[in-house]
């Protein structure tokens, strides 16, 4: 109902904001709020640029399934797979460097392909043969856990000189701060947040100027209405399942980067993770409404709590457990409140 | 436009159109695959167990023992879905928390001696269940929150308030009397758990039968604006549907806790929540809320354990397991997906028409 709502808004973007547009904003003021209280309150640690970076590092591969899962939302879908595939691709990836003699190229060729693979399956079931997304990515996800198991059941880690040079490969930025010691240390990222950065660049743009992007919006925000509007409603949810896949492998990837081993374990909840960044970056699960600059920061703040409850000296596992969903909660009810407001609002007109 | 093609005149399209069609099938067909493979699997034998009772035991008993969690759950996930239209994915947390407040309640602080009835115990669970449903309600129907995303709140915090409940301690049941609700009675040689799956849907069957509940509920799911124009209150329904699956929630969490007789805050009911709404799925009712059918869900619940047995059976590492589940899923819906059923139809026809221009 609000999807559609949406849709009609979008058209006229000049007209107030847009609700996806006031969503983000939302979310900006939070973290920013959160980042800024973090900075006055707990001081020290905040305030160093390489506490943001680590924010960054730790949390790339997060921030590339969040902006698939966004795509997919966007249309109206769900992938709850890319957690399994993360897994299933640095696994997959462990076994080729490692036991198939395998070099940094074929494994980066072997997380595309499962991640491709995965998208084109899934893309198919859901879009042309019109299973509910929900159905098959669950079986995806059983599909990838299982799977990861299957190809190597032990966690171990790599030994692959060429990838530990590529793991260890640290960008320095041009600014930092001074150490304990009192010289200037240069912040650093790891590739993945440089590829991580590069993907919410481009599928910014592909999102906000490109036909397939709005194309996105049109088919999660009424699918009978794109429909008469010659959108080729198929194709656009296959391509959003095909993406949500891809990017899944290209995040397994760099989630192997950052952590170096394979693990059943690895991943574990992610899927549920990136739902949730998703949804505090104000990207709405009827579709249509959503935007990747918004997930972007979703999956910050979702770092920044797990810091600042760390750094508080919650470090008891429930604590992040039970902070996260009471800001789930807060974002969820403010998100419906704001729905309902522009609804009455439209009802008025 | 699918169904259009389907009345063609015949039994078989009928056949395939009826609800409990895939369930069944997918019954027969794992039947007809282990009775090929070893008959023994249907064998059941009478033993006694460490307590000198008798006890059945077999693959059989063993579906009936362990698919009865599920398809309790199965019973309140129909509501929530027909009601709603989407999932409650955090059952498998709040199975934790029921689980922890009745031994908090039994044994918290003590040294494994009752402190309290197991029937107390069990009530104040229920009611504590209920009070999470009834947040999840309130988010879904108040609040208009879609149910994944609501639910997805509790599925991230429900451990951890479990682990808080007890004070992360885990407290162990000594008591012999705890053991039988996921056991065996003394002198009953039929796992109880599967007992009180039967009086859930005998109840929920009652009710169905007794009040609108059924009606309303599909109404609202069909179209919730259209069922309040109609003088249904659309917000009570879905949130009571909350309110049931919390009491399923509540079951679950006295069997799951009486099975150890302890408690692993994160080990346990783990992906039961999946295996629920699976078996939502698989009894053929419609994810996206509207027509349901209870028993096809408690059928599809036991098919999942029959699958899942079947493959242990066949030396398949519960790690593994899954990878072999999915691939049945995936089979299971592409049959039944409209399109693919349309093709079929078509197919049907085609050669219909053939024979009759022969």
């Amino acid at each position: 109902m609000a999807g559609k709502g949406n849709a009609e808004s979008k058209a006229m973007p000049k007209r107030g904001m847009t609700d996806s547009n006031k969503l983000l904003l939302i979310t900006i003021i939070v973290f920013v709020a959160m980042y800024a209280g973090a900075m006055i309150f707990l001081g020290e640690g905040f305030l160093k640029v390489q506490t943001f970076c680590n924010l960054l590092n730790n949390n790339a591969a997060l921030i590339i399934t969040a902006c698939g899962l966004s795509i997919v939302m966007i249309t109206g879908g769900i992938d709850i797979s890319v957690g399994g595939v993360v897994a299933l691709v640095s696994m997959s990836c462990a076994v080729n460097l490692d036991y198939l003699n395998g070099n940094i190229f074929t494994s980066i060729m072997v997380a595309l392909g499962i991640g491709l693979a995965f998208g084109i399956v899934q893309g198919f079931l859901v879009a042309y043969l019109d299973i509910q997304p929900f159905i098959v990515s669950l079986a995806g996800m059983f599909f990838a856990r299982g799977m990861t198991t299957i190809v190597h059941s032990q966690p171990f880690n790599v030994a692959n000189e060429a990838f530990q040079a590529l793991k260890n490969t640290r960008i320095k930025l041009p600014f930092g701060s001074v150490n304990a010691k009192g010289v200037f240390v240069n912040a650093y990222v790891e590739i993945g947040v440089v590829v991580a950065i590069a993907i919410v660049v481009i599928l910014f743009c592909v999102l906000r100027w490109m036909k397939l992007g709005r194309s996105f919006y049109a088919v999660g925000g009424n699918q009978q209405s794109a429909l008469m509007l010659g959108i080729n409603v198929k194709r656009t949810r296959f391509i959003a399942q095909l993406l949500s896949g891809l990017l899944a492998g290209i995040a397994g990837y760099v989630y192997f980067m950052h952590v170096g081993s394979g693990s059943p374990s690895h991943a574990s909840g992610m899927e549920m993770n990136a739902i949730a960044t998703s949804i505090i970056g104000g990207t709405l699960l009827t579709g249509g409404v959503g935007n990747i600059f918004g997930t972007f920061l979703g999956v910050l703040s979702l770092g920044l709590i797990q810091n600042i409850v760390s750094s508080i000296g919650l470090d008891q596992a429930w604590w992040t457990g039970i902070t996260v969903a009471a800001m789930l909660c807060l974002f969820l009810v403010i998100q419906s409140v704001i729905m309902a407001q522009s609804r009455k609002k439209k009802a008025a007109v | 436009m699918a169904e259009k093609k389907l009345n063609s005149p015949g039994g078989i399209s009928r056949l395939f159109r009826m609800q409990m069609f895939i369930p069944i099938v997918a019954l027969i067909i794992l039947a007809v695959f282990n009775l090929i493979l070893d008959p023994g699997f249907f064998s059941i034998t009478m033993g006694t167990n460490s307590a000198g009772d008798p006890v059945l035991s077999g693959y059989l008993i063993t579906i009936l023992d362990n698919g009865s969690e599920v398809a309790i759950l199965a019973i309140g996930m129909t509501l929530v879905t027909a009601a709603c239209g989407g999932q409650d994915i955090s059952v498998g947390a709040t199975t934790a928390i029921a689980g922890s407040v009745i031994l908090r309640i039994l044994v918290g602080g003590g040294d494994g001696e009752l402190q309290a009835p197991i029937i107390v115990a069990f009530l104040v669970a229920c009611i504590v269940s209920m009070l999470f449903g009834a947040f999840n309600g309130v988010l879904v129907s108040i609040f208009n929150i879609q149910p994944m995303v609501a639910t997805l709140i509790l599925y991230t915090a429900g451990r951890s308030i479990a682990a808080w409940i007890n004070n992360n301690e885990l407290p162990i049941v000594t008591d012999p009397s705890y053991t039988y609700f996921g056991g065996f009675i003394p002198g009953i040689p039929i796992p109880t758990p599967f007992f009180i799956a039967a009086i859930c849907v005998i109840v929920i069957m009652l009710v169905l039968k007794f009040t609108n509940l059924g009606l309303y509920t599909q109404a609202v799911g069909i179209n919730a604006s259209s069922s309040r124009l109609n003088g249904i209150n659309p917000t009570f329904i879905k949130f009571l549907s909350f309110v049931i699956l919390g009491l399923c929630v509540a079951v679950v969490g006295l069997i799951k806790t009486s099975r150890i007789s302890t408690i692993n805050y994160s080990v346990i009911a783990k992906d039961i929540e999946m295996d629920a709404i699976l078996a939502v799925a698989l009894g053929g009712n419609a994810l996206s809320g509207g027509k349901f059918n209870i028993m096809s869900s408690v059928l599809g619940a036991y098919v999942i354990q029959f699958l899942t047995t079947t493959l242990y059976k066949l030396q398949v590492s519960s790690d593994a397991l899954p990878a072999y589940k999915a691939v049945v899923v995936i089979v299971l819906v592409v049959i039944s997906a409209p399109a693919v059923k349309a093709k079929f139809a078509s197919i049907g026809k085609k050669m219909r028409a053939r024979k009759e221009a022969a």
